[in-house]
């Protein structure tokens, strides 16, 4: 029988495997990998924006970076991490012999290697890669977009199908797999809001692949959808893709609360506060992601109305999103809590994604976001929600079950080293970009006036100093991974859940006959 | 343990690899090929024909695997979940088109054509004289700049114009062929759960050949409207909805018709189904259901009320 050997040798192991747990270290390699590539193209965006001026890079070239930068940390690195995370994770915590369609799962993952080489081999073409934002608003990605533009777009398809793949590999592995007597209110968190993101992408990666489809049709065979001659308006652009755009930040911060939901238990000694109530805010989050998108488009001349109703529905997101962190915090609340690496990365997120929420209520404000809109206060609110708070959840999730994934444990000093220099490295980056955002400063431009050179010089400093941080990281995995100290198989003080029950490192196949739960 | 209990987990398999590889040389080969490199037709060739190939090969094994009694009922229930998300994902892909159209009538039009919030900008300074007339015959362009115009309507359109002419209007029979055939496709899996092949063979040929009556009446309405009403997808906002939303509908018939005649040689040839088993066919059977509810949306939004 199959399901009871070990892996292959050699990289047919990889190329050919049919292993939720192959395959969830394939994406998060994957997805490490685009987060050093957009991290560099970040990079190449401060340096030029260290002083005022023009020194390093032509303006061109700037906008392919913030482009690339963009699109390569959203569909590269977070949103596969969570992936990855998903394939190792949720099968050992339902209780699984693996994903349920094992095969499309690898299918899955390896669409995204060619779709990435393909969106980065644009930068090398003629007329250069995408510079049009990771938002492409047309006519900026259709009439006056550079050939390479094809290929973005068929990059987006074939990214999007895997995607879709994706999701139904996982709503099919929890609704079908679970081992007998885990009811679905009895579903570890991840489970919960990965189960919920699922829904959420095979939701919206169809409408993406339509407005692409609509751009495909408008560059090469003369359609109107987003010309006005022809009847048509580039701000249809802008409501299909963020009927796309708004359920997507909600798809790479879902997954990380229920990862922030898994480990502050652990290190607070105490079971998560109002779990019921989590599920439903989760499910109320996801469900008003439908109907909150146009508040990214309160300055491009909507009716009235349709300000005021996308104004409330977001600030009503404020309610749900506000429960989870109460939860959190109260979970914390009178817990002895120990600061492992894990549980330092997940303290941040609760109150950097906390600023980050904040901030974005106060972008809701749709008189308000008039002054705001398209600053730099825009790029400091959405970083903080997605590096403390979708990239640090996927760090703390990586100390948080890299003992259990390779058997050893990885360096605690080193992991602290880590969280701090990360910790100081993004709040000297973002912090200072909501004040020249308040000042005025545009994003996507490579030169600016004198009077934001300061807060700039802050902010390309601390950049470079996250990037930096994040080698360290990279060296304190593999040094875990080839010879660490060895991890016991419950790994931490009583932590809740069927995948300490297994033994550290979890053996290539794990329950192949499920569990009993108690 | 028996396989009844077990959770069929396939082995290694080349299969997805090789299918990432014609899918990527499919779409690269495309991308060329719309960027007028010599190279794409070939790409896109040798990419769609590897693609095929593995899906071939790829659908043939779980078919043996199927027979040889590997997946056991948990495993079946997987492939429903999957291809009812699957269809919903089709579905969400439609609705962004449709949007597309309701948002276009509802919203943009009444704008380019001065009324309502907008009315200075768009109608006034950009496109005066342009009126909201749906189908749009008179582009904006058009209506602005008159004989100058890039963006031109078309001549005719297919919105339906009165009621006695309903019997020699194209999309009714359309409507009448894909309504039945979705009542065909009912009685064969009906006979099929009650172990009547022939019945299942017979009703499940006559859906075949409706979904291909259907896509031949659909090529005709195409060549009618290049070749007589001037309606191309260059035609404005009414040529792109039209063709996209027919197109991709028609599209997906295709794919449903090719599944339901791979299900009906698999019936007929090998003689694959069973009254307790035959998902195979009752997941194409779904799509097809599937592809006459899309094309109801469009009888009555793109036609009647177009």
């Amino acid at each position: 029988m199959s399901a009871h050997h070990g892996p292959a040798k050699g990289i047919t192991r990889w190329l050919y495997t049919t292993n939720h747990k192959d395959i969830g270290t394939l994406y998060l390699w994957f997805s490490f990998a685009m987060f050093l590539l957009g991290g560099a193209f970040a990079l190449v965006i401060r340096a030029e924006l260290f002083e005022p001026g023009l020194q390093i890079i032509e303006p061109e070239f700037f906008n392919q970076m913030t482009t690339m930068h963009g699109l390569i940390m959203v569909f590269g690195a977070v949103m596969p991490a969570f992936v990855g995370l998903a394939n190792w994770m949720i099968p050992l915590m339902i209780g699984a012999p693996d994903m349920a369609l094992p095969r499309m799962n690898n299918w899955s993952f390896w669409i995204l290697p060619f779709a990435f080489t393909m969106l980065t081999s644009t930068l090398f073409m003629d007329g250069g890669a995408p510079n049009f934002g990771w938002t492409f608003y047309a006519p900026l990605s259709t009439t006056y977009a550079p050939p390479s533009v094809t290929f973005f777009i068929f990059a987006v398809h074939i990214m999007g199908a895997s995607s879709i793949m994706g999701s139904i590999n996982i709503i099919a592995t929890i609704l079908n797999l679970r081992a007998p007597g885990m009811t679905l209110m009895k579903m570890p968190l991840f489970v919960w809001t990965w189960l919920i993101t699922a829904y959420l992408l095979i939701a919206v990666m169809p409408v993406l692949a339509g407005v692409v489809t609509m751009m495909l049709m408008d560059i090469h065979f003369s359609t109107s959808f987003f010309d006005a001659a022809g009847g048509g308006d580039p701000v249809l652009f802008q409501h299909v893709f963020w009927f796309f755009g708004h359920p997507e930040v909600y798809i790479m911060i879902l997954p990380a609360f229920g990862v922030i939901s898994a480990i502050i238990p652990t290190f607070a000694r105490k079971p998560l506060f109002g779990y019921a109530s989590m599920v439903y805010a989760t499910s109320s989050i996801a469900f008003l992601s439908f109907i909150v998108w146009a508040h990214h488009m309160f300055t491009v001349g909507m009716p009235v109305a349709g300000e005021l109703f996308f104004m409330y529905a977001t600030m009503l997101i404020a309610v749900p999103t506000g429960v989870k962190v109460f939860n959190w915090v109260t979970t914390m609340f009178r817990g002895s809590i120990t600061f492992e690496t894990p549980m330092l990365f997940s303290v941040a997120f609760v109150i950097l994604f906390t600023i980050g929420g904040f901030s974005g209520l106060m972008l809701a404000i749709a008189p308000a976001d008039f002054q705001y809109h398209d600053t730099y206060f825009v790029v400091a609110h959405f970083h903080y929600v997605l590096v403390p708070g979708a990239i640090f959840s996927i760090i703390a999730a990586v100390y948080y079950w890299l003992p259990k994934w390779c058997g050893n444990m990885y360096n605690e000093t080193m992991g602290k080293a880590h969280f701090w220099t990360a910790f100081v490295g993004l709040n000297l980056t973002f912090f200072p970009m909501h004040f020249s955002g308040l000042a005025g400063m545009p994003r996507r431009i490579p030169d600016y006036n004198m009077m934001f050179a300061d807060w700039n010089m802050l902010s390309s400093i601390g950049a470079f100093f996250f990037g930096a941080s994040q080698l360290l990281f990279l060296f304190n995995v593999i040094a875990t991974i080839r010879n660490g100290r060895k991890a016991s198989d419950q790994v931490w003080e009583n932590p809740e859940g069927l995948e300490w029950t297994l033994p550290s490192p979890a053996p290539y196949h794990t329950f192949t006959a499920p569990p009993k739960i108690g | 343990m028996s396989a009844e209990d077990t959770y069929y987990v396939p082995d290694q398999s080349k299969l997805p690899i090789f299918a990432s590889i014609g899918l990527f040389l499919t779409v690269f080969g495309a991308a060329n090929w719309l960027n007028g490199n010599d190279s794409g037709p070939t790409l896109l060739y040798c990419g769609g024909l590897l693609f095929a190939f593995v899906l071939w090969t790829w659908f043939a094994t779980v078919i043996k695997e199927n027979n040889a009694g590997m997946n056991n009922a948990q495993l079946k229930r997987s492939y429903v979940w999957a291809m009812g998300w699957f269809i919903f994902s089709e579905f969400m892909f439609f609705a962004a088109f449709f949007g597309a159209l309701f948002y276009i009538r509802n919203f943009a039009m009444p704008w380019l054509s001065g009324t309502g919030d907008r009315a200075i900008e768009t109608g006034t300074i950009l496109w005066p004289g342009f009126e909201n007339v749906w189908p749009v015959m008179t582009t904006p362009d058009m209506a602005a700049n008159g004989a100058s115009a890039t963006t031109t309507g078309p001549d005719l359109n297919m919105s339906f114009a009165e009621a006695e002419s309903i019997w020699n209007w194209l999309p009714f029979w359309n409507t009448a062929v894909l309504l039945t055939s979705s009542i065909t496709v009912h009685f064969a899996h009906t006979a099929i759960k009650n172990n009547q092949r022939k019945p299942f063979n017979i009703w499940l040929g006559i859906t075949v050949a409706l979904g291909f009556i259907f896509l031949v009446l659909q090529v005709e309405e195409y060549i009618e409207a290049y070749q007589h009403m001037g309606l191309t997808l260059e035609s404005g906002i009414y040529g792109s909805t039209f063709f996209m939303l027919t197109g991709f509908h028609g599209a997906h018939v295709t794919l449903g018709t090719l599944m339901l005649l791979v299900m009906w040689l698999r019936s007929i040839l090998k003689g694959h189904f069973k009254p307790d088993d035959q998902f195979g066919f009752e997941a194409a059977s779904w799509y097809w259901h599937f592809v006459d509810v899309v094309w109801l949306g469009l009888f009555i939004f793109v036609y009647i009320l177009g």
